[in-house]
Order: C-alpha cells, then structure tokens, then sequence
C-alpha cells in the first residue's frame, strides 16, 4: 500500500462516480451517430441528473422504509465496487477487502435491493420487473463468477490486482480461454445492464421492461441516485472488462508517471469501448423475455467452457 | 406437568431456563474445542453396554452450534406458545427439552449403542413434536412420513456400526477408530453411513419428508430441525468418515460430491416454485445440506489424494456453513412463525404489506434473507466465498478426470447460489412487501418481547459469524488439525482480513468491506441532504397512472416462481388445468409436483403393499395353524441347536 | 517470431473450433448451420497453412487451398442450392432440447479430451493438446447428427465430423501423408453423395425430409 496507492483509490472512486454519466451520454450519443438521429449531447445525463435531484420526492403511501433507503444502499454498493476495480492503478488498499467473488456479491447486493424495492409499492410493473431482474441474474452471475474463475486459474489469484497484473505484465500470450470467457463477459454486461438485446433502455412500453419497470414508482432524488447508479454500473462493467481483457495500461505498484498516463489510456479505452456497445445494440434486435435464459444459459456454458479450454489447453 | 394450565410455568420459566442452559452449554462447548479430547463412562446403559461419552473438538462444535442456536429458539418460543393448539403445552415443553438433550447426547455419544439410543429419542421427540397440531390429517400423514424415512435411515446407521466394528462385537468408538478397515469393508461402511445420516439430513432421493415434516411442525421447532438436527446428520457423517473409518479414499468424495450437488440444485429450483412460507425455505435447507455435502466431497477427495492443506480449507468451509445455516435458517424459520402466528395464514397468497405493522420481524427477516443469499458482508458470503476458493485449487487435482469435472461443479455451486439470492428475493418481498393480499392483514400486530429478544440474538449472530471470519476459523482449526492433519486457522489472517491461503492468494475483510460501504452510503445521503433537499411529499402509487390499482394486481408466489419454471421444466412433474373459452367460471390450477415421489416412493411402496399382502397368507385365523406354526419352528429349533 | 506465436494461434484456432462445434449444436437454422460449417472450414484453412508456414511442408499449402476451395466456397454452395431446391429453410428441431444438448456436449468434451490424452503424449509436437479438442469437436459432431431430426442438418454434422478428422491430422501431427488424406477424402465424398440418394429418396416416399418418418418402416 503505497502513497501513489492511495491517490489511485480515491481518484479512481471520484473518477467513476463523476464520469459515469459522461459514458452513458457518450453511448447514447453513437447510438444516435449510427442510426443517423441528432443527440440531445454527451453531457445530458448530467442534466437529468440535476433536474431530478431539485425535484420534490413523491411516495406512495404504503412505501416502506426500505423504499426509501434502497437508493442509498443501491448507490453505495455500485460505488464500492467501482472502488475495488482497478482502472488506473493495480495497488489499490480496499483491494484486500474485497476479490473478483466480493465483487460479483456486492453487484448481487444491489440487485436483491433492487428487486425489493420494486416490489415494495405492490404494483404490477413493479414485481414484473423484480421477477425478471432476478431471472436474469440467478444466469447471468454464475456466468460472471465463470469469467472470473477461469481469469482466477490463470492467475492463480481472485485477488483482482494479481488478476490485472498477471495478465497486463506477462509477456504477450493469446489465452483462448480468455477468447471464450471474453464473449461470455460482453454477453453477461449486455444481459445485467439492461441492454439490446436483453431490455431496451429506451423504451416506453412497460411490458417489455425489466430493469426501468423496477423503478417506475421512484422520482426526485431517489429516480436521480438510481439513474446514476445503472450509469456506474455500466462503468463497472466496462472497466472489469478492461481490466481482464484489456488491462494494458494500468499502473503497476507506487509508480506515479505510470498512474497520470494511466488516465488518457482509460478514457480512450473506454471511449472505444462505448462506441463498440452502441454498434452492438445498432446491430442486434430486442429478444423476446423468454429466449433470455437461453442467450444467458449460453453465456454460462461459454464461461464453462472457458474454464475447460484452461484445463486443457494452457494447463 | 401436563396440564394446560401451565402454559405460563412453561412459557416464562421452562423454555426461558432452557434458553440458559443453552447459552451455559455453548460456553461449555466453546472451552471444551480448545481442549483435548475427554471421555467418561456414564453410569447409564445395561450392566454390560454402558454408555460411553466423548467430547472432543468435533463434538464440542456442534454443541457450540446446538447451544447458541438453541439459546435463541428457546427464548422466542418461551413468547410463542399458545394454549389450544393439539397438544398440551407442558408436554409440547417435555418434548422439546427431550429433543435438545437427545441431539447433545447424539453429540457425545462414544459408542454405537448409547449413539443410537440419542437418536432414536431424537426421532422420536421430533415426530411428537412435528405432530404437535394433531388435529389436521395432513400433518399426522406428514409425522408418519418423518417416522418411517427417520428409521429407515437408522436402520442404514446400525448396519453401518455393524460394519464398522468388523466382527469384534466392540461397539465402542474407541475399538473402531483402532480397527485397519480394508477398503471393501471400509467403502461399505462409507455408503451405509452416507444413505442412513443422508437421509435425516435430506439429501435426494431420500428427502421427501423435510418439505411436509417441516410445514407441518410448528415453527420454533421447525426452526430446531432445520437449524440443529440435520446438522448431527452431518456430524454423523463426519465422525464416521473422517475419525472411525479414518483415512477416506478419494471416489468417496465424488459420490458425495454428486449427492450434494444434486441436493443443492434440487432443493433451490423447488424452493422456486412453492407457494408455502415453511415449504420454501424446507427446500431451502436442502440446498443448503447440498451445499454442505458438496464441502464434504471436496474434503474426501482432497484427503483421498493427500492434498492436506486443501482439504483443511474444504472442511473450513463445510462447518462454517454448518454454522451460518444454523443461525439464518432458524432465524428465517422464527420470521415465517412470527408471521404465521400474527396472520394465521401459511400461504404465501394470502401474505404482504407486513413490513408496516411487524417492522421488527420485517428486518430481522431481512438479515436472514441478506445472509441466506450469500452476500458480503454477512455470514452466507464467508463460507461460499470458502467453498468457492476451494473449488478454484480443483484443476490441480491429480487424477485425470477430477481435474476437469469438479471445476464444473463448481459452476452447478455458483448457480445454486444465485438461485438461492432469486427464491428469498420471493419470499421476502411476498411477504412483506407490497400490497396486503388480504383485508384482515392490516390488523397484524408485531412480534412480542421475547421472540424479538430470539429473532435479535439469531441475526446478531448472522452479523458476527459474517463480520468476524478469521475468529471462527481458528475456532475450526483443532477440528481440522484432527481431521486432515493440517489447518488453516494459524495463518488465515490478521482478525481485519481473511486469507486462507495467501494474501496475494485471495483476500477478504468484511469488516473494512462492511465499513467502507457504510461510510459511502451515509456519505451520499449527507451530501444528498446538504447540496439539495429531502423534502417528501405523500401520494398514491404512480403505477404509470392506472388509478384502480388493488392488491391482485402484483405478483402472486406462483407468478414470481414462474421463470424458474420455464427455465428448470424437466425437474417437475407439472399439472395443469387451465379454462376452457365457453367456461362461465373458469378456473386455472398449476400442480408442481416432485417426480421422485412418482418414479421411485410410490412403486416401492406399491412393491412393499404387495409383498405385505403375500405375507398376510400366513394368517388364517384358525387356531389349530398357528399350533402348527409354533410346533414347527419347535421342531426345526431342537434339529439345528443340538 | 512465428516459431513463438504460430502454436499459440493454433490453440486459438483449435478453441474456435470446438466453439464453433458447440454453436452448431445449439442452431437452430439450417442457414446459419451451414455458415457456421464455411466457417470450420475456414478455421481450417487457417490452420493448416500455419502449420504449412511453421514446418515449410509445400504440400500442406496445397492441402490448405483445396480446403478454401471445396470447404469454404464450394460445399456451402451446393449446400445452399440444395435447401433452396428441397425448400426446406424453416427451423431446425431438436430431440432432445438445446440445454441438455449443451451439457452432454460439455461432458463429451471432458471424455474426450481425457481419452486422447495418452496418445497426445506421444506426439512430438508443441500443439498435441489441440488432438484432445479435435476429438471433442468430432463428438459433438456425431452427435449432432444424432439429436436432430431432419436429413440436411445430419449431413452437415457428418461433413463437420470429417473436419475434426482432419484439424487433429494437420494440427496436432503436422500433416498426414496425402494418400491417407485422399482416401478419406474420397470416403467423405462417396458417403455424401449416398446421404444425397437418400435425401432424394425419402422425400420422394414421405413428402418430408424428417428423419422419423423413417420408424414406419419397423415390423410392428
């Protein structure tokens, strides 16, 4: 734990939580290149965020207190993990608090309060969406905790410092493992963060909706911290998946210089990274609910797979 | 003793005395873990076979497990009886001290016949109690099940001693520990053990009796099967397999590890589908017996193949969920009663909205579910997050097949896993949130005094257990030492982080996790306050302006479980009756059913009918046969012992 | 440089092999299974002119552009104006559902790879491991052949069998001598075009290219 440690911990957390909505705005904004549509700006989230945060709170009357208390715990857990994830530097404190397995816990975390607080108010929509949030999660973690097993195996370490520093400083080595549990992340990220072709972020027609039906009874404040909290999710995800697969880039240990260039390389990745969603989106159709467990159940068996081709071929 | 009218002597002094001579036993227990092994002969028993009691560290942890766990059920059941209710409450008060006494003493037990004596009287005080309400057919149907799987299961465990003491008519622990086993023997003994302590654990095909004794028992002393009595199976289990029978061979471990995880994915899918608060979380203990037998396999192949170091940690894990099993299991069980009590409704659709009249119970309740779904910070994550580090040392596995198998196991682990975090995410927000799904529900009152005392000292637990790891291992590590020859208790770790193996290795700190997350919470709820308001304004639900909104209209627990369904459907065995268009009343009925009862309870209890009435032949009813019969056997008698 | 990369692109190659096998098991299209059958042969092309590069065998590199021509272009070709003449482009049924097909699929490649085992110590190559896989995807091949119930996504698990045959050949040995290989080309083409007999014939009896059409022959 080194001074430079430090420093990378406490901007990594105000990096993610300051710039989440920055990624969002930028994925909208290639969505909207691609499909040839004017977009409202990059810095639009930011906008909602503060209209939503003036406004008055309205609560149903038989809103409870965990209804009340699920935003902050909801954000809370999200910003937790953007802090163990290492994006700028590998020598993170709280990176002996919490491995790759208390990561993907803390993202069940918020989800189970998700899920409660959607059906806290007893509407239809709401348990609707509670029930299909948990469906895609009961496939969608097991397949993440595959992904990173297999990246574990490699590195001989949940820890996720060793994981980045194993695969980002070893001499150049193709791992076809981590091809397979590469397409089982992005299918995993598409499924949890409520993207085509799991769920449409943009859509009105409450039927169709899995992660935005949950929050329907939420506004003011509360609908602000949830907002921000699905944009550093994304985040998070993105960055695990730079840190696995892409982890070129990040600080080694108390290295400072490495630590400042280590910024640029993050927005460019992440910047790529976007654009590369928005394609996927551009090029894939919503899937009707149902063919979800077998597009997640095929993210699983992929992470599986992963895991075997380790065994077999790089073992 | 017996009459009603004691219900007071009971429930204030009885149970509460009871709670004490828990806590007094766990303290006990816990100094006795520590120690070395010590043994007594009781002066109970015939003249010949006295009783032989042992306590050593094994022991003394599942008496440690016993007492906490019992401290806490006993005080919440001291606020729970009620007169009226089928039995008398002093006898119900008799048969339930019977049944803790009989567990410890199935704990001590150093010979076979004192250990099978404890757990007869185990079988049998649990199935008074279970039939405590014995008014309801369906419940006496349930105590017959319990009864007859609970002794077909000694029955395996007697054979097992017979096994064991290889023909020197010692029953005595001692001379088994002492006896070479050769490996058909030993494996024989294994597998009779496995089949008799797994079917009072519940593990399938042998578990058709904890979904109906469970419901059917009521709820502090289901809490005490769930919690307590399935783990002396286990303990029956290790004892026998890791010191009688001593040194393990590794296929062992496979077949453990299969039952296990065939329990775990089979209990949590049915969990899924339940529409009943006490048969969802009984399939929930058997993905949990699942979970602890996968631990258990681990251990066996990790031993059989001499791997010391790596089986200590699956041992670690095993009886840490032992552990943790107990406390947030009972914890939801005491929840389910308080409810059941409150409502008089067990159905999960006639339930919600109770988080506003029984705060208490609602976040008590929250814990446990927090801690069952195995999330950081509590106790659940410590030991999956266990388990699962020692699943990640399986690739090394020396032999060419394990190697690749068993890391796919733990994939079936990681989903039965998130399947548990799905099924308490159904039963906590069906009952209670939302809507209540009756009109009278808005009268319930909150838990009395004493059971919130039980309920606060069960979730204090689940905190502890979760919050403090590297405590509780180095509790485990005399077990382990004995066991495996190796521990991980000693360098596991400062008492702020948990490493197991290694810091580089895998590294885990709760409390930091526990704090940090706090700390960023309260963070964002200050500066939330601070840059802009909390002002609040009061509403009916938005419900995307529908005005007519009523408590139908949200999920039902067959809605909520509905996914599952279609994801698991060759699991079930599913009736439908669904309405025709030209109904004037048209109905719809969803049965799910366990095919096991249909493909393997149902012929073999149709073969046991048939073979019955083949034997009645023998009865004729005239007297001058049964002469005959009594000549015969005479006759036959003097021939051969001559 | 190509000595310390090629082994490792053809572990890769042998992985998207095996991940091709197993998407070809989950399909539920023809059109796709046959653009998924191009695209084996393709790996496979890739394949052998690396391992054509890696150890200088001139034969290999024509081995390598017979496969782009016939695997790559000329059987799905044919494939394509078959479906289109038999009209048979709707989805494909399975017997057994997609999940269990994936999870036998999954315990065939762990017996797989644990039976090829022991011979792949004996080769003497850096790549041997990719025999175990070879044989994995020849597996799921065979039983694709199986759980599907029309004739065209048979033959195609049938042609996909072949290509197994011949990845663990050039892959894990660094070639087979062409006269082996003929020959099992030759097979290959002979079996292909008895299954397009058969094809033609069971449509002719039953009007339909289902498989299980054929139980009415049975006694009884």
């Amino acid at each position: 734990m080194s001074a430079a440690g430090i420093a990378a911990q406490f901007t990594e957390l105000a990096l993610a939580v300051l710039l989440a909505p920055l990624l969002t705005g930028w994925v909208n904004q290639c969505r909207a290149w691609l499909q040839n549509k004017s977009a409202p700006g990059i810095l639009q989230p930011y906008r909602v965020l503060a209209k939503l945060f003036q406004k008055e709170v309205i609560l149903a009357h038989n809103a409870s207190s965990l209804f009340r208390s699920a935003p902050y715990l909801i954000f809370g857990s999200l910003a937790l993990s953007a802090a163990i994830v290492p994006t700028l530097g590998t020598d993170l404190p709280l990176n002996e608090a919490a491995d790759a397995i208390a990561l993907v816990g803390l993202l069940a975390l918020a989800r189970l309060f998700i899920a409660l607080a959607g059906m806290d108010v007893g509407t239809a929509f709401g348990t609707l969406g509670a029930r299909r949030e948990m469906m895609v999660g009961f496939l969608a973690e097991p397949a993440l905790l595959m992904v990173f097993f297999t990246a574990s195996l490699i590195s001989h370490s949940t820890s996720l410092s060793t994981i980045v520093e194993t695969i980002a400083h070893r001499e150049l080595v193709i791992y076809p493992s981590m091809a397979f549990a590469g397409v089982a992340f992005v299918m995993v990220s598409l499924a949890e963060n409520a993207r085509i072709p799991i769920d449409n972020p943009a859509t009105h027609l409450e039927l169709t909706m899995i992660h935005e039906a949950m929050v329907l009874e939420y506004s003011g404040r509360h609908l602000a911290l949830i907002e921000w909290a699905a944009s550093l999710k994304l985040f998070v995800y993105m960055c695990i998946g730079l840190a696995l697969f892409f982890p070129f880039g990040i600080a080694g240990g108390g290295d400072w210089l490495g630590l400042v260039l280590a910024l640029p390389a993050l927005a460019a990745k992440l910047a790529v990274g976007g654009a590369a969603l928005a394609l996927i989106e551009m090029l894939s159709a919503k899937m009707r609910i149902f063919r979800a467990p077998e597009f997640l159940g095929t993210a699983f068996l992929l992470a599986v797979l992963a895991m075997l081709v380790h065994v077999m071929l790089e073992g | 003793m017996l009459a009603p009218r004691s219900l007071r002597l009971a429930s204030r002094v009885l149970f509460p005395a009871g709670a004490v001579a828990g806590l007094a036993l766990a303290a006990v227990a816990l100094q006795a873990i520590f120690g070395s092994p010590a043994s007594r002969v009781l002066p109970l028993g015939l003249p010949d076979l006295p009783f032989h009691a042992r306590i050593d560290a094994l022991s003394a942890f599942f008496l440690l497990l016993l007492g906490a766990v019992a401290a806490g059920i006993s005080t919440f059941a001291s606020g729970y009886l009620r007169a009226g209710e089928g039995q008398p409450p002093g006898l119900q008060c008799l048969c339930y001290h019977a049944f803790l006494a009989s567990m410890a003493a199935v704990l001590v037990a150093d010979d076979a016949y004192f250990f099978m004596v404890a757990w007869e009287t185990m079988a049998l005080s649990s199935f008074f109690l279970v039939t405590s309400d014995h008014r309801h057919a369906e419940i006496r149907r349930a105590g017959y099940l319990y009864l007859l799987i609970a002794h077909l299961g000694a029955i395996s465990i007697l054979l097992c001693f017979g096994a064991l003491q290889a023909g020197t008519g010692d029953y005595t622990f001692d001379a088994m520990r002492r006896i070479e086993q050769p490996a058909g023997w030993a494996t024989v003994a294994f597998l009779l053990a496995l089949a008799g302590f797994g079917a009072k654990a519940g593990i399938v095909p042998l578990h058709v009796w904890l979904p109906e004794a469970h419901p059917a028992a009521p709820s502090p002393v289901s809490a005490l099967m769930s919690a307590v009595m399935l783990k002396t199976a286990v303990y029956g289990m290790l004892r026998v397999t890791l010191d009688l029978i001593g040194l393990p061979l590794w296929w062992w471990g496979v077949i453990a590890l299969a039952a296990g995880l065939v329990s775990a994915l089979f209990g949590i899918v049915f969990a899924a589908v339940q529409t009943d608060m006490k048969r969802l979380l009984a399939y929930s203990s058997i993905e949990n017996i699942g979970l602890i037998m996968s631990g258990f396999g681990l251990t066996l192949l990790f031993r059989g193949f001499s791997m010391g170091t790596l089986a200590a940690l699956a041992l670690t894990a095993t009886l840490y969920h032992c552990l943790n099993h107990a406390f947030f299991k009972s914890l939801l069980f005491l929840s389910a009663g308080s409810v059941l009590h409150a409502t008089r409704e067990r159905s999960l659709d006639r339930l919600g909205g109770l988080i506003q009249r029984m705060p208490w119970v609602a976040w008590c309740a929250l814990v446990g579910t927090v801690a069952i779904a195995g999330l950081p910070p509590l106790n659940g994550f410590v030991s999956e997050w266990l388990l699962l580090q020692a699943f990640l040392f399986t690739p090394g596995l020396p032999h060419a097949y394990m190697n690749m198998l068993v890391p796919v196991a733990a994939a079936a682990i990681a989903l039965a896993a998130a399947l548990s975090g799905y099924v308490m995410v159904k039963f906590y927000g069906v009952v209670f949130l939302g809507q209540p799904r009756e009109a009278r529900l808005s009268e319930t009152h909150d838990a009395g005094p004493w059971e919130r005392t039980g309920l606060l000292w069960l979730a204090a637990g689940c905190v502890a257990l979760g919050l403090a790891p590297v405590t509780v291992i180095s509790l485990l590590d005399p077990i382990t030492r004995s066991a495996t020859g190796y521990g991980i208790g000693s360098h596991a770790g400062s008492w702020l982080f948990l490493a197991p193996i290694e810091p580089q290795r895998a590294s885990y700190s709760p409390l930091l996790f526990f704090i940090v997350a706090t700390l960023l919470v309260v963070v964002t709820w200050l500066s939330v306050r601070i840059f802009y308001h909390g002002r609040v304004r009061r509403a009916g639900p938005w419900d995307c302006g529908f005005p007519y909104l009523d408590s139908r209209m949200q999920d039902t627990a067959e809605g909520f479980g509905q996914p599952v369904r279609h994801v698991f459907e060759p699991f079930f065995r599913i009736t439908l009756e669904t309405p025709l268009p030209l109904d004037s009343r048209p109905r719809y009925r969803e049965l799910v059913e366990d095919r096991l009862w249909y493909w393997l309870y149902l012929p073999v209890a149709r073969a046991v009918e048939r073979v019955t009435a083949l034997v009645t032949v023998l009865q004729r009813g005239r007297i001058s046969v049964y002469l005959m019969y009594s000549f015969a056997t005479l006759l036959l008698l003097l021939l051969f012992v001559r | 440089m190509l000595q310390h990369f090629g082994p490792q692109v053809i572990n890769l190659l042998a992985a998207v092999l095996l991940l091709l096998a197993f998407a070809m098991l989950s399909q539920r299209r023809i059109l796709s299974l046959i653009n998924l059958f191009a695209a084996q042969g393709f790996v496979l092309f890739l394949s052998t002119a690396l391992v054509a590069a890696l150890t200088d065998q001139k034969h290999l590199y024509v081995s390598a552009a017979v496969t782009l021509v016939l695997k790559v272009t000329l059987l799905p070709w044919i494939l394509h104006r078959l479906i289109r003449r038999l009209n048979v482009k709707w989805d494909v049924e399975t017997l057994i559902n997609i999940p269990t097909t994936m999870l036998v699929g999954i315990l065939l490649v762990i017996l797989a790879f644990n039976l090829a085992a022991p011979i792949s110590q004996l080769a003497g190559t850096v790549t041997r491991s990719t025999l175990g896989i070879a044989l994995a995807s020849m597996l799921l091949s065979f039983m694709m052949m199986i759980t599907r119930s029309k004739a065209v996504p048979q033959v195609i698990g049938f042609l996909s069998m072949e290509n197994g045959l011949f990845f663990a050949a050039t892959a894990a040995v660094y070639g087979m001598p062409m006269v082996v290989e003929l020959g099992v080309a030759l097979d290959v083409l002979v079996a292909a075009l008895i299954l397009g007999v058969f094809i033609f014939e069971i449509r002719e009896r039953f009007d339909t290219l289902d498989t299980r059409h054929l139980e009415k022959l049975k006694e009884h």
